[in-house]
């Protein structure tokens, strides 16, 4: 069938003011996305990186953990990016955690009602900032000499 | 062929009895992704030494190998049911449509085979020096 492209379209996401519960529900694709993409990626580099042996997890270390003091410049640039996209993982999971637990309420039918519905968008959000700050502290102190 | 509209041609008789399927596998696999992640958080936070030589035994012992894999598989089959709604709701154009599910399929099948056969040849035969 032929598609007429000056039908009219249904209001889209910009004419809304933001609400808590209307940005879960992007941030829940958007942070799957981040961890189907970046997250896994980054998984399968390092178990395989584990399996390929002591060489190649020193080339994994040097390129997303730390190059160390004689690393070359596209080492340090790749720590820092690596450095992002290990936030960005971090904030991702816990946050698509959270509003995928907030679904399986949903789902049951629970938690329409719009001050709850309101309330454990917000508490997702506020969870999985916590959590990701929480990891972030640990992952600073233990692996990067910082605090 | 007959001059009937589509709609026409399927309405009246009933669903195709498919539709709840893509919703059920995408819960189920949400609480084996929720079950397994939480044991890989978890595992992560607990290894004492994160050289080479220790995670490769880490990895190796069965009671961790297979987990792995669970979590591996089950995590691609949910990232294959998830993008696919991504790609059916943003990509219009049923050329790009195609090609970005034929893209999909390609990514989370190489991915999953790939990460699984690398830890069942750490599990089989040992980490090479």
């Amino acid at each position: 069938m032929a598609k007429n492209p000056n039908r009219p379209l249904s209001p889209h996401l910009q004419v809304y003011r933001w609400s808590p519960q209307m940005a879960i529900s992007i941030f829940h694709r958007a942070t799957g996305f981040v961890l189907a993409t970046a997250g896994m990626m980054t998984l399968l580099w390092w178990l395989s990186a584990i399996g390929g042996g002591a060489q190649s997890y020193a080339t994994f270390q040097q390129y997303v953990v730390s190059a160390g003091t004689d690393g070359t410049a596209l080492q340090f640039a790749s720590n820092w990016f690596f450095r992002l996209v290990g936030l960005a993982v971090t904030f991702s999971f816990f946050q698509h955690l959270a509003s995928g637990l907030r679904h399986f309420v949903l789902d049951m039918g629970a938690g329409y009602e719009l001050k709850t519905n309101r309330l454990w968008a917000s508490v997702a959000f506020v969870a999985a900032f916590f959590a990701t700050a929480l990891v972030a502290l640990f992952v600073a102190s233990r692996f990067l000499g910082v605090l | 062929m007959d001059s009937r509209t589509n709609i026409g041609r399927v309405r009246g008789l009933g669903s195709a009895k498919h539709g709840g399927e893509h919703w059920l596998k995408q819960r189920l696999t949400a609480i084996g992704n929720v079950l397994l992640t939480t044991w890989f958080v978890l595992s992560l936070l607990m290894i004492p030494s994160f050289d080479h030589a220790a995670l490769a035994l880490w990895l190796a012992q069965p009671l961790v190998a297979v987990p792995m894999i669970l979590m591996i598989a089950n995590i691609f089959a949910h990232v294959r049911l998830g993008l696919q709604v991504l790609i059916e709701d943003y990509v219009h154009d049923d050329g790009l449509k195609f090609a970005a599910m034929t893209l999909l399929n390609f990514y989370v099948i190489a991915s999953a085979v790939f990460g699984i056969f690398v830890v069942a040849k750490l599990a089989f035969t040992g980490a090479p020096a």
